[in-house]
């Protein structure tokens, strides 16, 4: 199906993407100042995904990240100022610096929590989707994972398990081809994730991850489908991460471990999801300059006032280590 | 029967408790504990699974995320193994590493299922992994009214439980209360009075330290029996009042000597009591071997546990101090 796409759907998902893009940058030089300290997986260059996905989302559908988990947690309507204190490990981030840039959420946007230990999470999006069946709430809940997830067997028990009991999960793979160091080619025989929904006859689809608007389409009907009582379903998309697997550039104590090939690199820059939605707005005369600049200078402000934020407040007291073990 | 009516009267009670696990719908794997449940609530909210324990223990983590209280069902705690991930790094650490943004209410039922010439994977005690973890509160009930107790409370509990108990119990009978209450988190129960030493019983332990304790007196050794009834968080204070008393204690673990339980206790009390310890303490468990297989070996390997094993070495080790 083909959407007919309101210049509200347009600017949202442009300032959605934007957002995430400038504030995964403004990271950058605080990491290697060593402001920041914790470990911090950028999303830049993908993040047509999480805008494109989560656009069709309410804030009582449930959504669980992953160590890359920002733009997820940002498309998802959770608070940058939070998010960003989190990352610099203060009191008065969205985890009150118990969690750190891995473990970002946004309880009451329905951002319930993201995990560095690779498909861990995905398990808690089919519970969540099982909560949903339980109550006969029509919401979605969805897991985001990668590429290096697919390796891991509770993914498959979790279709299976999801598939056999007809939950409302999408399952969304963020395909960037690297497994930290490893390439797909080294991780699977095929490049063929999406067809792991038809050994479950869920219905699966595989897009450009780079194309925001292809992602909106295609999440759109999948998220649908679940809504309805038609899911689970399952995205494989195809996307690339700019930067290191951890921090700006996979610089591990001096020894660049990155070992990506220059121009594999520049072929995906050439393919930027917000350089491509730009060509749509332009081709299509949807934002003006003026307008395009306004947004542009909102996000950058929302930005760095989040880092203001965040440098004013303080760290947590030593003296609350031990609050947060359990709930009273 | 004690479990089955204290999951019927909280299911009844509150509709966000469910049931999920391997063989809810048969009395195959848990015996009576399931009966009338799914005739009575259905199949959304009593829920059997393929065995993917690892997926189906973090569906359950994520429902309670998502605001449910699931009870999620392990009919042999060894293949609960392929589920340490949900219970220890999702379920254990959410609350903290949200900042204590999301709890995660639930309880993860293990149950250990030994003995029969089982061997090695169907026999293991495992809660001395689980009570390891920050986060996690880990319950093991020794009577009917704690089973039932017990549970409640863990479903109650806002925080992830492992209520983990022992099939050699199944079959012991006791006075259980109708109504709906609850045997309180982290504190424990004296069995019996006593004046010559603290004999602490985990589980199956504290069974048969109640058992032994009539042998006991013929041989004129008091005991005083203590069940803890949980073994995260421990109820030291309740331990160390009684060997202030006592001057002398033994606890007997239904799991491995190395890293255990009991170890755990004898250590608390020691750095908080040392100087009320009249001889070193005791560790009864089993020996740091895979349970085995053939009558003669289990037999054998089992044999700390027995009425008859604990008699005797409690009695030469009270003995041995007293001469």
């Amino acid at each position: 199906m083909k959407h007919i796409y309101s210049k509200k759907t347009i600017q949202r998902l442009y300032e959605t993407m934007l957002r995430i893009r400038h504030v995964e940058e403004s990271f950058v030089e605080p990491i290697l100042s060593g402001t920041i300290r914790c470990p911090v997986h950028l999303y830049v260059g993908e993040e047509g995904v999480a805008a494109g996905t989560l656009a069709h989302t309410n804030k009582d559908d449930i959504i669980f990240g992953t160590h890359r988990s920002h733009g997820h947690y940002l498309a998802k309507g959770g608070d940058m100022r939070a998010m960003v204190a989190e990352i610099y490990g203060k009191e008065t981030g969205c985890a009150k610096g118990r969690g750190g840039s891995m473990h970002v959420v946004d309880a009451k946007k329905g951002m319930l929590g993201a995990a560095p230990i690779v498909a861990g999470t995905v398990s808690l999006a089919v519970g969540a989707a099982l909560s949903f069946k339980i109550k006969k709430q029509k919401n979605v809940a969805i897991a985001f994972f990668g590429d290096g997830a697919v390796g891991e067997g509770v993914l498959h028990e979790a279709l299976n398990f999801a598939a056999l009991n007809k939950l409302p999960v999408l399952f969304v793979c963020e395909n960037n081809y690297y497994s930290t160091h490893m390439p797909l080619r080294d991780t699977r025989p095929y490049d063929n994730i999406f067809e792991l929904g038809a050994p479950h006859k869920i219905a699966y689809a595989r897009a450009s991850g780079n194309d925001v608007l292809k992602v909106y389409d295609v999440a759109g009907d999948m998220i649908q489908k679940c809504r309805v009582g038609q899911g689970p379903a399952f995205i494989e998309f195809l996307t690339y991460r700019y930067r290191g697997h951890v921090g700006p550039n996979d610089n591990i104590q001096g020894t660049q471990t990155d070992i990506r090939p220059k121009a594999e690199v520049a072929k995906w820059k050439r393919n930027d999801p917000i350089r491509n939605l730009e060509s749509y707005i332009a081709r299509n005369k949807i934002l003006s300059r003026g307008e395009q600049d306004k947004i542009l200078k909102r996000v950058g402000k929302e930005i760095q006032n989040a880092h203001a934020f965040s440098q004013k407040s303080r760290f947590p007291d030593p003296k609350t280590l031990s609050d947060y073990v359990f709930k009273k | 029967m004690a479990l089955n009516e204290a999951i019927h009267q909280m299911m009844a009670e509150d509709p966000s408790v469910f049931l999920i696990g391997q063989g809810v719908k048969s009395p195959w794997y848990v015996g009576n504990t399931a009966t009338g449940l799914l005739d009575r609530f259905g199949e959304a909210r009593v829920i059997d699974t393929p065995v993917s324990e690892n997926a189906v223990t973090g569906a359950a983590v994520g429902a309670a995320i998502a605001g449910m209280k699931p009870i999620v069902e392990h009919p042999r705690m060894d293949f609960m193994m392929y589920a340490l991930d949900p219970i220890l790094n999702e379920a254990a650490n959410w609350l903290y590493m949200s900042g204590g943004a999301v709890n995660v209410p639930l309880v993860i039922w293990g149950i250990i299922n030994r003995g029969g010439e089982q061997a090695a994977q169907h026999s293991q005690a495992l809660h001395a992994l689980f009570a390891h973890i920050p986060g996690l509160k880990v319950v093991m009930p020794s009577t009917a009214y704690d089973a039932k107790g017990l549970m409640i409370a863990a479903i109650k509990d806002k925080n992830p439980v492992l209520y983990i108990d022992d099939r050699w119990l199944y079959r012991v009978k006791g006075n259980v209360p109708k109504k709906i209450y609850s045997v309180p988190i982290g504190k424990g129960a004296v069995r019996k009075k006593g004046k010559d030493i603290t004999v602490v019983g985990i589980s199956y332990g504290a069974h048969q330290a109640t058992l032994a304790y009539d042998e006991l007196l013929k041989k004129g050794i008091s005991a005083e029996i203590i069940d803890p009834r949980t073994v995260k968080p421990l109820d030291i204070p309740l331990i160390l009042e009684s060997v202030k008393k006592t001057k002398r204690l033994a606890v007997i673990d239904t799991g491995w000597k190395t890293g255990g339980i009991a170890g755990e206790i004898i250590a608390s009390i020691t750095e908080k009591g040392f100087q009320y310890l009249k001889q070193a303490p005791l560790r009864i468990t089993l020996p740091d071997i895979p349970a085995p297989m053939a009558r003669t070996l289990e037999e054998e390997y089992y044999r700390p546990l027995s009425v008859q094993s604990i008699v005797a070495t409690i009695e030469t080790m009270v003995r041995k101090n007293k001469k």
